[in-house]
């Protein structure tokens, strides 16, 4: 019996050791995980409980935490006069709905959990001081961002600006917007409300215009098309392309016409730089067949199409299409059919002319510093491809020069400030306006900022809708609100 | 006795009354400064009830102390302090978990509901009682034999009884408490301890012919058909626990300890065999034909795909406590509700005092568990070997099956982490476990009389010489 009693005396430690193995793993090993998950009640009352960092434009915050006398202890508060301007980039913090924004995708450094910090952590345990999270410098110009959001008033629609030598983001506006105050507030109850009203709100305030949402591109597009045209070699800005008043589509009975149903700037066969001036859609049809879709489709990549760009808030991936016959490739050359493009991705292809054909990978953090302000990380510049050659955007640049000065564009000139720009006006179906385009940087001999304009609904008559008058503007506000005039 | 006695373990007759009062001493302080930094944790003060739970824990302790020395001078000294300990710190977790639920309770506004942790103190003297009634009513473990089929009866009874219509009551989907004069209690608390008697006392009878007879099968000593009687018995009524009270953990328990009893009595491994094919089948049926064994077996593949589940919550507690643990009232435990003191008061340990905590108390439970079977082991008599192993198998099998399932190892069954979790049925009837446990040990371990005509050496040596 005795040895019966031995095997079991052994079997229950192997129970006892399986229970401690386990837990072992679940405690030790699978923490983190499990101390990830959006819905532990635990780690979020805690993190909602922590100081904490600020995001910060300047020295000014635009998201900060303030002590707060409830269950939880501090308060998420975003300056009001600028909540929502600045709403598309914080994004928000709330306890029942989660993180958006610079927010979530800075959340570990914000609240100060991530490895990096965890030196400082220690350095908190050890002098019994409060965990403090890290604060965040966004890259944006607060004038610019103003400037953008208050063009965009009355308007749907977005803004964004680029320093082109280095991809800093200095404007990124959405409207309609929200205030995340509302989100962040601890009054759970009104929490709810407004959640149910913003996401049954039909003019979508909580969807990001300026890097989330794709929209046809229309003429501002003729810049990556005039972009290839010069660096296949076979053009250059003087050289004549037939541009007729309609230009006939193989394979289809269906053509092209200009805006005006007329010829090219009175000629049916116009030069390139004509041809962008007045955004001739026979003259950039024509060049789209010439160059076939798949040189369209490399240029377009160059720019950054088919990336998603900005991971700090997870933009969308513009696109052009995959597989377009000729007729939808003559479209595609003048930014119809199903080239779809963010408002971020215009500003890029404007900022890769301007800065000699180089484009830069935009970024929107600055820098990470700790309570005591040391820099824990910081952003540094990075090209994403080299788009054209120097050659090449000088040229395009002189082209968009002259857009502005004597063609489409002229609504953005700046007073002794020579601007470089292209509008667009992108038709999608008949019962809806028109999108309003407008892209530029200036000042076009040594660019300081690139910038694009995106509107969707203005509210203002069809007949009047074209990327010169009503996007082209806000462009100008937002290009002297960084240039200082 | 047969030859396998030679393989007594021998133990050298000591009372170790003295160690027993130490390790007291450090169970109840460890207790008490619990009980003591939870309130300055959570409140910024010694608790106004330190000087009721010190009393409740320590002097109940140190009066079963005193009774051990009085009656049972040679029995294991480290069962009770690690009784105590656990007892100690239940009551303190239970104090946690209410302070916890009153401040969400303040927080949402509604009234909170009342401490339950006073509540165990009492059960908990209640369960003292009833272990000095043991100690000092049964001198000897034997008289017990004599109860078999009494015990027996009773074992059956007590499972029945909530099944009684009036009687029982359906609580959180398992129909296994009564309430009776506005008390409720669960009967299978003090059934395991009635079966383990009866099934003690059927196996000394019944071991010669279930050991004896049978056939050679592929290296394996079966039993006859005949003689399966018992275990699919034994098999039924756990099977019948399960599907008309849903309580799989009972069922599991009582179905493994007949099995473990048969083990050791016969030392013949083909019943384990069989007894795991029909626990196997046993359970395969279960599995397929009831939705709430179903939902047991989908809540532990995928805890979280339950919304708002208990063992998901429990295992993101048990996460929240890391390595190291929050701190004693620094944790969520409240977050589970009342079953962060009842069901899952473990996982509300593992939260607060973490990884290391939880080892610790694992090891505490693994340390009664083998000093009851070291007790069945110099145990001299057959009926006191299986009584010991019984009892001893009955925390082993109750604390893995708790703990795994609330640590995510094994389904959920609902069963009491013993000494710990709030329930007075439980409390008291471990108590009485122990006492017996203790009671058979001061046997094993008591100096042979030298007056004892024939010692079971002798005889092993007299069947050696021939």
């Amino acid at each position: 019996m005795n040895s019966a009693i031995r095997r079991l005396a052994v079997a229950a430690i192997i129970l006892m050791l399986a229970l401690m193995a386990n837990s072992t793993y679940l405690q030790a090993f699978r923490a983190n995980d499990l101390n990830g998950r959006n819905d532990n009640r635990r780690v979020r009352d805690a993190q909602f409980s922590v100081d904490r960092g600020a995001i910060l434009v300047g020295s000014t915050p635009v998201a900060q935490s303030k002590p707060s006398n409830d269950r939880f202890e501090f308060q998420r508060s975003y300056p009001d006069q600028i909540a929502t301007a600045y709403a598309p980039v914080t994004g928000f913090y709330s306890y029942l709905y989660g993180r958006a924004g610079v927010e979530l995708t800075y959340n570990s450094e914000l609240n100060g959990s991530d490895p990096s910090l965890a030196f400082r952590r220690v350095v908190d345990v050890l002098t019994n001081r409060r965990q403090q999270g890290a604060s965040v410098s966004l890259t944006l110009n607060a004038a610019a961002q103003l400037a953008a959001y208050s063009g965009l008033s009355g308007k749907k629609g977005a803004v964004v600006a680029i320093e082109p030598k280095t991809g800093k983001v200095l404007a990124l506006a959405s409207r309609p917007s929200y205030n995340p105050n509302d989100l962040a507030s601890h009054d759970l109850d009104k929490v709810g409300a407004t959640w149910k009203k913003l996401n049954e709100d039909k003019t979508k305030p909580l969807s990001n215009r300026a890097i989330k949402e794709l929209y046809p591109p229309g003429s501002t597009f003729k810049l990556v098309t005039a972009a290839a045209a010069l660096s296949s070699g076979k053009y250059n800005p003087d050289s004549k392309v037939r541009s007729p008043a309609f230009l006939e589509l193989p394979q289809t009975t269906v053509g092209l016409v200009n805006e005006d149903r007329k010829n090219c700037g009175g000629s049916d066969n116009a030069t390139l730089t004509v041809a962008l001036r007045y955004s001739c859609n026979t003259a950039f049809g024509t060049i789209g067949l010439d160059l076939g879709a798949d040189a369209l489709r490399e240029q377009a990549e160059k720019f950054g199409f088919g990336e998603r760009q900005l991971p700090e808030l997870g933009a969308a991936a513009s696109r052009f299409p995959a597989d377009p016959n000729a007729p939808q490739t003559a479209q595609s050359a003048i930014g119809q059919f199903d080239v779809q493009a963010t408002p971020l991705q215009m500003a890029m292809v404007s900022a890769g002319i301007a800065n000699g054909g180089d484009v830069m990978k935009p970024y929107l953090v600055q820098n990470v510093k700790t309570a005591d302000l040391k820099t824990v990380s910081e952003t540094k510049p990075e090209s994403l491809h080299q788009a054209v050659s120097p050659e090449v955007a000088s040229k395009l640049t002189q082209m968009m020069v002259d857009v502005v000065e004597n063609g489409t564009g002229k609504a953005g000139r700046i007073n002794g400030v020579q601007v470089a720009g292209k509008t667009g006006t992108a038709q999608t179906s008949p019962e809806r306006p028109p999108f309003a385009w407008f892209t530029a940087f200036a000042p076009a001999n040594d660019p300081q900022v690139a910038v694009a304009v995106m509107i969707e609904d203005a509210n203002v008559p069809r007949t009047d809708i074209a990327g010169g008058t009503l996007a082209a503007p806000i462009a100008k506000k937002v290009m002297e609100a960084v240039l200082g005039q | 006795m047969s030859i396998a006695s030679t393989s007594m373990i021998q133990i050298i007759p000591r009372s170790r009354r003295g160690v027993e009062l130490m390790l007291l001493i450090i169970a109840i302080a460890v207790s008490v400064g619990a009980y003591v930094n939870i309130g300055l944790t959570v409140q910024d003060k010694v608790p106004a009830s330190t000087g009721y739970y010190a009393a409740g824990i320590g002097l109940l302790a140190l009066i079963a102390h005193l009774a051990l020395r009085y009656r049972a001078p040679y029995a294991d000294p480290v069962l009770l302090p690690c009784a105590v300990l656990l007892n100690g710190l239940g009551v303190a977790m239970i104090h946690r978990v209410d302070l916890g639920l009153q401040a969400a309770a303040e927080a949402a506004g509604r009234e909170p509901r009342g401490p339950a942790a006073p509540q165990q103190i009492t059960w908990t003297a209640v369960g003292i009682i009833l272990f000095l009634v043991v100690i000092l009513v049964i001198r000897d473990h034997r008289r017990l034999q004599a109860l078999t089929y009494t015990a027996g009866l009773a074992g059956l009874v007590l499972l029945i009884l909530p099944l009684v219509p009036g009687l029982g009551v359906d609580i959180n989907g398992a129909r296994i408490w009564v309430r009776l004069a506005g008390m409720s209690f669960q009967p299978g608390e003090f059934a395991k301890l009635c079966l383990v008697v009866f099934f003690a006392g059927y196996l000394v009878v019944k071991r010669d012919v279930l050991t004896l007879a049978g056939h050679r099968f592929l290296g394996l000593d079966l039993p006859r058909a005949r003689d399966l009687g018992p275990i699919l018995i034994a098999w039924g009524v756990s099977l019948g626990v399960l599907i008309f009270e849903k309580d799989l953990g009972s069922s599991l328990l009582f179905f493994g300890l007949f099995l473990f009893l048969l083990y050791v009595a016969t030392e013949r491994a083909g019943w384990l065999l069989i007894g795991g094919l029909l626990f196997a089948g046993g359970a395969l049926f279960a599995y397929s034909t009831f939705g709430h064994v179903q939902k047991r077996v989908a809540d532990w593949q995928d805890p979280f795909q339950e919304v708002g589940g208990q063992v998901s919550n429990a295992l993101m507690g048990q996460a929240w406590g890391g390595v190291l643990g929050r701190g004693l009232g620094q944790g969520r435990p409240e977050i589970l509700g009342f079953y962060g003191q009842s069901d899952f008061i473990i996982s509300s340990f593992a939260e607060e005092l973490g990884l290391t905590g939880m080892i610790a108390i694992i090891l505490v439970f693994t340390l009664i568990v083998e000093r009851g079977l070291r007790t069945a082991l110099g145990c001299r008599d057959i009926f006191g070997k299986l009584l010991a192993t019984g009892l001893a198998m009955s925390f082993a099998v109750q604390v893995f099956v708790i703990v795994g399932g609330v640590t995510g190892l094994i389904p959920l069954t609902g069963l009491a982490t013993p000494f710990m979790a709030l329930g007075g049925t439980s409390l008291v009837a471990n108590w009485a476990i122990v006492a017996l446990l203790l009671r058979i040990s001061d046997q094993a371990r008591r100096p042979q009389t030298p007056a004892a005509p024939v010692s079971d050496d002798t005889i092993a040596m007299a069947v050696q010489k021939q």
